[in-house]
Parts: C-alpha cells; sequence; structure tokens
C-alpha cells in the first residue's frame, strides 16, 4: 500500500471550522455566526472579533438560537449556529425540525465537541446519537469531515449550498492529512486507499484510524479499501455498492452509537442493493465516561485494532 | 375590494371563514382564532407595510408577519387569503389531503404569506427575532411582527427570546400576545399560572402595553405607538385582552372551543351571529 495520507502535524478539526468560518467572514457578506455561550471552544473568536456586526451571542440559550438562525435565513442570511453537538441536536431537536429542517432554512448547524473524544467532560456531554437523530429529519444534509483540512473545506462548501446542513466535529487533536487545497463536494464520497478483500466506510475521527487499520492488515497481507464517507446523507449510493460488491466484506466505523449511525445506514443500503457480510465498529448501546481522547477511543473499541479485528471478522464470513 | 370594507366587517367575514372552516375540516382551532380575528385584521387591513402580490419569503423591503401560535392557522389563512395572497376559494382545502392549507402552517408547498413552519409552540418569537436581526444588518427601517398565544407563553423559549431581543435591542421587533386566557386544558390560572404577565416582560426590558384586543382602533393606536417608539432601543410587546371564541355567543370565555370542530347545527347558529359581508368563500 502506498502511503498516499501522512499526519502533517496534530489539528482539532474544530479549528478547521474556526478557519473555514473566519474565512467565509472575509468572502462572504451575508454569513452570520451565532453561538450559545462557547465562542472559544468552537473556535469562532477570530470571527468574532473581526465581524463583530454579524457575531451574534445567544447566551446559554440554545433552543432560542435555533429559532433565530431559521429567522435570520429565512429573511436572507446564511447563519452559521455553534455549540456542542449535544446542544444542538438533542436539546433542541424539535426546534431544528419545525424551524430548520420542516421549514427548510439555510442553515448551518455547526456541532463540535461530537462523540466520545469530547473526553474529560463525560457522558452528558459526549453524543453518540446526534447522527441518527439529524439523518432522520428530511431535508437536512449531515456532513461529518475527518480532519482539520477537511472541516475547513467543508465548512467554506456548505455555505455555497443553499439549505439547511448539519457539520458535526470533534475537539480533540489529531491528525491532519488530506490536502490543504482540496475542494470539498457534499455527498461525494472519498476513496482513501484501494483494496480488494475488505472495505472500510469510516466517517470522522475513524478514517485515520482506518487507514491505519489498512498498513495493519496489508502486513498480514489483506488488502483494504478505505473510503470516507464525509457527507452521512445524502449517502454516496453508488460508491458503497460498487466497493462492497468489489470487496464482498465490509467494516463500518464511527464514533457513534451503532443504532442511527453510518454503518446501520450502510447496512440497509447493502441490505437492499447488494446482501454483503458486515461488522459495525461502533459503540453498542452505552452511554460514554470521563477518560482521555484516546484512552475512550481504546476502551469503547473505536481504535485502529478494533477495526482489524472486525475486518478480519468479517472477512471470515464471506460465503 | 375587500380593502374598501370597514375593519369590522371584515372581520366579521373572517370570522364566518373561521367557523366555516374548522366545520368543513371537522377539525381545528375556532377559539383562539376568533380571539385574534381582530388583532391580526388591524394588522393586515391597515397597519402593516405588506404586499400579497409581490410578497416573497424572504420579506426584503417589507414589513414581515410570523405566527408563532401555529394553532391559528384558520385566522392566518383566512386572514391572507382576503388581503389577497391566495384566492379565498382555497379556504375550502383547510386540512385536506393534499393541501396547502395544512393543519398548522407550512412553508413546504409554497402557500404565499407563510415565512415558517409554526405549531409546536415557543418558537415564532425566536424566529421574529432572527428577521429583525436581519432588517437591522441590512439597514431596512421596516417591522417584524409575531403572534402568540397566552399559554404558549409558559413555555420557557419564549422567555429565552425576551431576554435576546432585550440584549440585542430589536426595536424593530413587535410582539402581540393574544390574551385570552384560556388554554386546551382550561383557563390559563388553574394550568399555570402566567402570574403578572405584564411585569415579568417589561422586567425583561420590554416596551409592554396592554390594549382591548376587539377595539380595532385601539389596536390599530398601539402598533402606531410601537412603531413610532423605534427609537427607543427595546423590543415591544402589545398585551391584547381578548375573549376566546369572540362574537359566537356559546363558544365566548370559555376553553372548551379551543381546538373542538362545530357541527352542522352549531355551525348555523354560529354563522347567524355573524355577518356576511365580503362574501362567503
Amino acid at each position: 500500500m502506498k502511503e498516499i495520507f501522512e499526519n502533517t502535524g496534530n489539528k482539532d478539526t474544530r479549528s478547521g471550522f474556526g478557519a473555514g468560518l473566519h474565512e467565509l467572514g472575509k468572502t462572504n457578506s451575508e454569513v452570520v455566526a451565532l453561538c450559545a455561550d462557547l465562542t472559544g471552544s468552537l473556535k469562532m473568536d477570530a470571527f468574532a472579533a473581526e465581524f463583530p456586526e454579524r457575531f451574534i451571542q445567544c447566551g446559554i440559550a440554545e433552543a432560542n438560537m435555533i429559532g433565530t438562525a431559521a429567522g435570520l435565513a429565512v429573511s436572507g442570511k446564511i447563519p452559521f449556529a455553534g455549540s456542542f453537538a449535544e446542544f444542538v441536536t438533542g436539546r433542541v431537536y424539535d426546534q431544528v425540525r419545525q424551524t430548520v429542517a420542516y421549514s427548510e432554512t439555510n442553515v448551518k448547524i455547526c456541532a463540535s465537541h461530537a462523540g466520545i473524544t469530547l473526553g474529560e467532560d463525560g457522558a452528558t456531554h459526549q453524543t453518540m446519537e446526534d447522527l441518527g437523530l439529524m439523518r432522520m429529519l428530511p431535508n437536512l444534509t449531515v456532513i461529518n469531515p475527518c480532519d482539520y483540512n477537511q472541516t475547513k473545506a467543508a465548512t467554506i462548501a456548505i455555505a455555497e449550498h443553499h439549505g439547511p446542513v448539519y457539520l458535526r466535529f470533534g475537539r480533540p487533536s489529531v491528525p491532519n492529512f488530506t490536502p490543504a487545497d482540496q475542494k470539498f463536494e457534499i455527498g461525494k464520497a472519498i476513496r482513501m486507499t484501494e483494496g480488494n478483500d475488505v472495505t472500510i466506510f469510516a466517517t470522522g475521527h475513524l478514517v485515520w484510524e482506518s487507514i491505519q487499520a489498512a498498513k495493519i492488515l496489508e502486513e498480514d497481507g489483506i488488502s483494504a479499501e478505505v473510503i470516507n464517507i464525509h457527507t452521512i446523507k445524502p449517502l454516496d449510493k453508488t460508491a458503497v455498492i460498487e466497493s462492497a460488491t468489489k470487496t464482498g466484506a465490509v467494516v463500518t466505523a464511527e464514533e457513534h452509537l451503532i443504532a442511527g449511525g453510518m454503518g446501520e445506514l450502510i447496512a440497509g443500503l447493502l441490505a437492499n442493493e447488494r446482501p454483503t457480510p458486515l461488522e459495525f465498529v461502533a459503540v453498542d448501546d452505552l452511554f460514554g465516561q470521563s477518560g482521555e481522547p484516546s484512552e475512550l477511543m481504546k476502551e469503547y473499541g473505536l481504535d485502529a485494532s478494533s477495526i482489524v479485528t472486525a475486518a478480519k471478522r468479517v472477512i471470515s464470513r464471506k460465503a | 375590494m375587500t380593502q374598501n370594507f370597514p375593519l369590522s366587517e371584515i372581520a366579521s367575514q373572517i370570522r364566518r371563514d373561521i367557523v366555516r372552516m374548522v366545520n368543513m375540516a371537522g377539525s381545528g382551532h375556532p377559539g383562539g382564532s376568533l380571539s385574534s380575528t381582530d388583532i391580526l385584521t388591524a394588522l393586515f387591513f391597515s397597519e402593516m407595510n405588506h404586499d400579497p402580490a409581490g410578497w416573497s419569503r424572504d420579506g426584503k423591503g417589507r414589513d414581515m408577519f410570523f405566527l408563532s401560535a401555529g394553532h391559528l392557522s384558520p385566522v392566518m389563512y383566512s386572514v391572507l387569503a382576503r388581503s389577497g395572497y391566495f384566492p379565498v376559494s382555497e379556504l375550502a382545502s383547510f386540512r385536506k389531503l393534499g393541501s396547502r392549507l395544512q393543519g398548522h402552517p407550512s412553508v413546504e408547498r409554497g402557500l404565499p404569506g407563510i415565512h415558517m413552519a409554526s405549531g409546536s409552540l415557543g418558537q415564532g418569537l425566536s424566529v421574529a427575532c432572527g428577521a429583525a436581526l436581519t432588517k437591522r444588518l441590512d439597514g431596512e427601517d421596516n417591522f417584524v411582527f409575531v403572534l402568540t398565544g397566552d399559554g404558549e407563553c409558559q413555555e420557557g423559549q419564549i422567555w429565552e427570546a425576551a431576554m435576546f431581543a432585550a440584549h440585542h435591542k430589536l426595536s424593530n421587533l413587535i410582539a402581540m400576545t393574544d390574551w385570552n386566557g384560556q388554554q386546551i386544558d382550561g383557563p390559563n390560572d388553574q394550568v399555570m399560572s402566567l402570574g403578572d404577565l405584564k411585569a415579568k416582560w417589561i422586567a425583561f426590558g420590554w416596551d409592554v402595553v396592554v390594549a382591548d384586543g376587539h377595539d380595532l382602533e385601539a389596536i390599530k393606536a398601539v402598533i402606531r405607538s410601537a412603531k413610532e417608539a423605534r427609537e427607543d432601543g427595546k423590543p415591544k410587546m402589545l398585551l391584547m385582552k381578548t375573549e376566546m371564541g369572540r362574537s359566537v355567543d356559546f363558544m365566548e370565555g370559555t376553553h372548551h372551543w379551543h381546538g373542538k370542530a362545530p357541527n352542522k347545527e352549531q355551525t348555523e347558529k354560529a354563522l347567524s351571529q355573524l355577518k356576511e359581508t365580503i362574501g362567503d368563500f
């Protein structure tokens, strides 16, 4: 396997969001940003400092923030409303449902600290249900980029896309390995490695782990195809079916519960279109706990070695 | 043409529309629709800067209105149709399969006059805050109006928005509450007391007036005063004292007609009390 993706230095994906938003502030005068008392955590400070009239502090009141964002959007602005993932999904589900998704307003819901890698704050803040909640809503586009560069590119891209978007990113510093000059195409999966024995569909922080898993598998003579599903909805069905057809074995890897996650989405698609043995690398019906992000990834079976184990297991199930 | 009728006659026709729509649908919310009829009549046929023929969802260059209490859809639809947003004949489709007149307002089918879905309560004030911010950012001098119910003020989000609007000095925001004192389960005071509503809004930093929500001239006057006070840096709350089921004697003052459709006999009785002016749809 060629070494295509090199870590150019660890960075947090939320900083990719902050950098993208800052750039949008300079290039698109209709972009406004809202935050619920987590401006620093969301890395929105640069935007807030340079464009104070377009930065709207909402205080600790997320329901009102979502409604206000919808009102800004319907009257012509492009609002980016940010908070922790739990607080812009579970806490405000009905607000998102009525005034963002059903009303099809051009709101960009920006969700930081998603998943278990939020770390030490513990399970109250570690949403692993958000992708499921958001992908159930008609009209909503759901995006979960994998590193700093891709998060920055996705942030810029969603401003050009007219419609409601859920953009998910995280807190910890993780490898930054995708090209800095990439163009982000919503709904277009990216093949990270080419392989024939198993496909690993990964999203978010698990893309890097999957690439590491592919390297380990290669040492055992197993050729793994890693596909970055940065857009959960709309899912790139063609890419999923083509790769599953080629390899005949599938692992899905995500920082989320099995319930409602990307894996279930892919399993459902393949059950209809191309039944294929499949293993989930995701959390099975558990809340998280406090700990360091890397410890938690290991504890909850979301690291490269868990992906390797799942890949070997699914290959053994091939007909 | 409708504009040539006195406001009181327009209001009477709208009340007939409400009763007939709800009867024809076999469901819906007549009580609050009848209590808020005069408020919306004064707003849409006298005080609001709007353009039914040239309506656009973004409301650029015009005043915007948001119905937060979405169950008041019968009065909303009648007011919009009678203003010229869509044919009055379409009122007959209320709550029917495939209709643009959903049980609670929706934008999915592109009904002119509706900027945002509502029905799940407590959200419209926040939405109106967002639109008011846009108008200020764009340097527009138009206003954003929103109507809430009184029971709706039991939702916490209303008070999040109340704090927000005052903090951000949204003086181009004019909110109105249909204060009829009733909600589905009974009088507000029995279900969940609102306390001193006027004092609450004042404490949140708003300009507040209480008005008779059935006196068309009084409604016009308080809306005008609210507009004139835009330089004071405060959002405006017009607490409109009204009566649930207004102008239909057996529906007046009781929560029983919050969300119930009159049968044929009841409808005839109601219509006998409401003068047909512009003409039924």
